[in-house]
């Protein structure tokens, strides 16, 4: 058994850099690469792709990445973990076999790919039986938006990632996978851990949450004496450094950029977090409040100490449905009362609004410069402020509404208030809103499939 | 003394549907022990007026030197459906950090000592 295995985060999203893996792989010495491609509603964008163009439905990006660093990865035994495959895991792990022919790495890369999230086909079966799907935020049933779900997945865990790499898979490729799942996987392949070692599963479940977000864990977005952090244009993307008993250092390839220090540790591990005592993943529950940190050197904080409970008997479902439409619309007002400007033109605007009968669910109206993100808390703004950016929100079932209020922003410029400006986008556009519905569904109903392709 | 969080911890939000969380990190373990005390959920319900329209709630993390604060129904909606410039509740950390807290003489001395 290895005494120590490092796992790489090389994205923090989809869109994330487009060269961070890249630099995890030429960067210095990893054995895993983790990619984490999955927010809460990019399955439904995947399920429109597919229902237009077959062969489509999952992360795209991945592919020209694989181009360019399979052939390192096969030279030097790096394994990918990727939740690459959205709602088209198999038409992804295709693209990459055809890459990897095309490389000349034919009959030297095994693949494996790992379904069975996908509960779009049975969902009303499920119903049927009275599994409900309630919203875990509202207590909602699923059945009050039935006709509008785009797409639904159940979050599967490690074990099914274990189980490919078991198998020998070098790339595994799944689709709706926890993002702690790829980190934690790979801790478990190597090591052996059992299925109910919960401290330990615990253990790589925080490392998972620690590099899940790429650079947000080595000096991204990192509010600690953020003037000093050096050279964010090259920030390092975190690396984990496993050990068998379930102890972990987090660092990143020297000569990069940021930094990882126990504050920006620290500000990685409560960001989006619920109730510390439980940290619940198909996993395990790991628990926040036993983490213990401390310094190992320069760029490395060694994270022990970390205590986890059983598994739940659920696993989390994401479903995605159509949930009406909005736009948002903004001008420019400057000096002198620039605010007051912005005010004035945003009651001439609802005036119109309201002549016209349009019905909406939701106007919000903000100003950019003067309490868009703190809200009264900013106090009033300096009456001198050099300029103030109106931003109006509209959002309704009626797309036609939403349609005529983007007809109304740029109309302001010659019929409202002067000195403004700030119209060069042109008008907004009208965003089909899909929303997000968590739900709960008994684990003995998800069955996860797991196989390995050779390329 | 009063003074300004931000002189005594640094912090990161996020979101979790139209729940904003917002964990609040002492810049010392010794200043721990005043962010228990000073910054309650109730304080923070009253600092977030107009922002956060349903419950807060309090998580003390010892071992980290932090506390974790969910503001449920602050974000719009949240995710797709809000409106906010801020739907995902980014900058609800630095807005906590705007609170002001009581210091005793003493704690104020160690803060600038």
């Amino acid at each position: 058994m290895k005494q120590k295995i490092r796992i790489a985060a090389g994205q923090g999203f989809w869109g994330d850099l487009p060269d961070a893996p890249v630099r995890q792989v030429e960067g210095g010495p990893i054995d895993y690469l983790m990619l984490d491609y999955l927010a809460e509603v990019t399955m439904s964008i995947m399920q429109k792709q597919k229902a237009r163009d077959p062969n489509a439905g999952y992360a795209k990006d991945f592919v020209p990445l694989m181009r360019r660093i399979l052939p390192a990865c096969v030279e030097r035994g790096i394994k990918v973990t990727a939740n690459a495959g959205g709602v088209n895991v198999r038409g992804c792990a295709d693209a990459v076999i055809q890459v990897a022919r095309e490389l000349g790495l034919a009959g030297k890369v095994r693949i494996g790919i790992v379904t069975g999230d996908d509960i779009m086909s049975p969902l009303d079966e499920l119903l049927s039986r009275g599994i409900e799907l309630r919203n875990m935020d509202t207590g909602e049933p699923l059945a009050t938006v039935r006709d509008k779900i785009q797409s639904a997945n159940a979050y599967l865990g490690a074990a099914p990632i274990v189980d490919a790499l078991n198998q020998g898979a070098q790339i595994v490729i799944t689709g709706r996978a926890t993002d702690t799942g790829l980190t934690l996987a790979p801790m478990i392949h190597e090591f052996g851990w059992s299925d109910r070692d919960w401290n330990r599963l615990a253990a790589g479940t925080i490392a998972g949450h620690i590099i899940e977000c790429g650079a947000q864990a080595s000096g991204g977005n990192c509010q600690y004496e953020w003037r000093s952090i050096p050279n964010l244009a090259d920030v390092g993307f975190p690396i984990v450094e496993a050990s068998p008993d379930g102890t972990f250092v987090v660092t990143k390839h020297e000569r990069t950029g940021g930094w990882i220090i126990i504050p920006s540790i620290k500000e990685q591990l409560v960001y989006e977090m619920g109730d510390p005592h439980e940290y619940i993943t198909p996993d395990c529950v790991a628990d926040f409040t036993t983490i213990q940190l401390e310094y190992e050197g320069r760029d490395r904080v060694r994270v022990f100490g970390i205590e986890g409970r059983p598994a739940t008997e659920f696993l989390k479902v994401s479903i995605s449905y159509s949930a009406g439409f909005k736009a948002v619309g903004t001008l420019v007002y400057s000096w002198p009362d620039a605010y007051d400007k912005a005010q004035a033109a945003d009651r001439i605007l609802r005036q119109r609004l309201e002549r016209l009968g349009l019905q909406f669910e939701q106007v919000l109206t903000e100003f950019v410069g003067v309490s868009a993100t703190h809200g009264p808390l900013a106090g009033p703004p300096d009456p001198d402020i050099p300029e103030v950016q109106l931003r109006v929100g509209v959002r309704g079932q009626d797309r036609s509404a939403i349609e005529r209020f983007t007809k109304e922003i740029a109309p302001l410029i010659l019929t409202g208030p002067p000195a403004v400006t700030g119209f060069a986008g042109g008008r907004p556009k009208v965003e089909e809103i899909v929303a997000y519905w968590p739900a709960l569904i008994p684990k003995e109903e998800i069955t996860p499939l797991v196989e390995v392709l050779q390329a | 003394m009063k003074v300004q969080l931000t002189k005594v911890a640094h912090a990161r939000s996020g979101d979790k549907g139209d729940t904003a969380n917002v964990g609040l990190i002492a810049f010392k373990d010794e200043l721990y022990p005043i962010l228990v005390r000073e910054v309650t959920a109730e304080r923070v319900k009253q600092h977030f007026k107009g922002i956060c329209h349903g419950a807060v709630e309090r998580f003390e993390l010892p071992n980290l030197g932090a506390l974790n604060f969910l503001l449920h129904e602050s974000l719009g909606g949240g995710g797709t459906l809000s409106l906010m410039t801020d739907a995902q509740g980014k900058t609800f950390s630095t807005a906590l950090l705007r609170m002001e807290i009581e210091l005793t003489d003493q704690e104020a001395a160690d803060l600038n000592g």
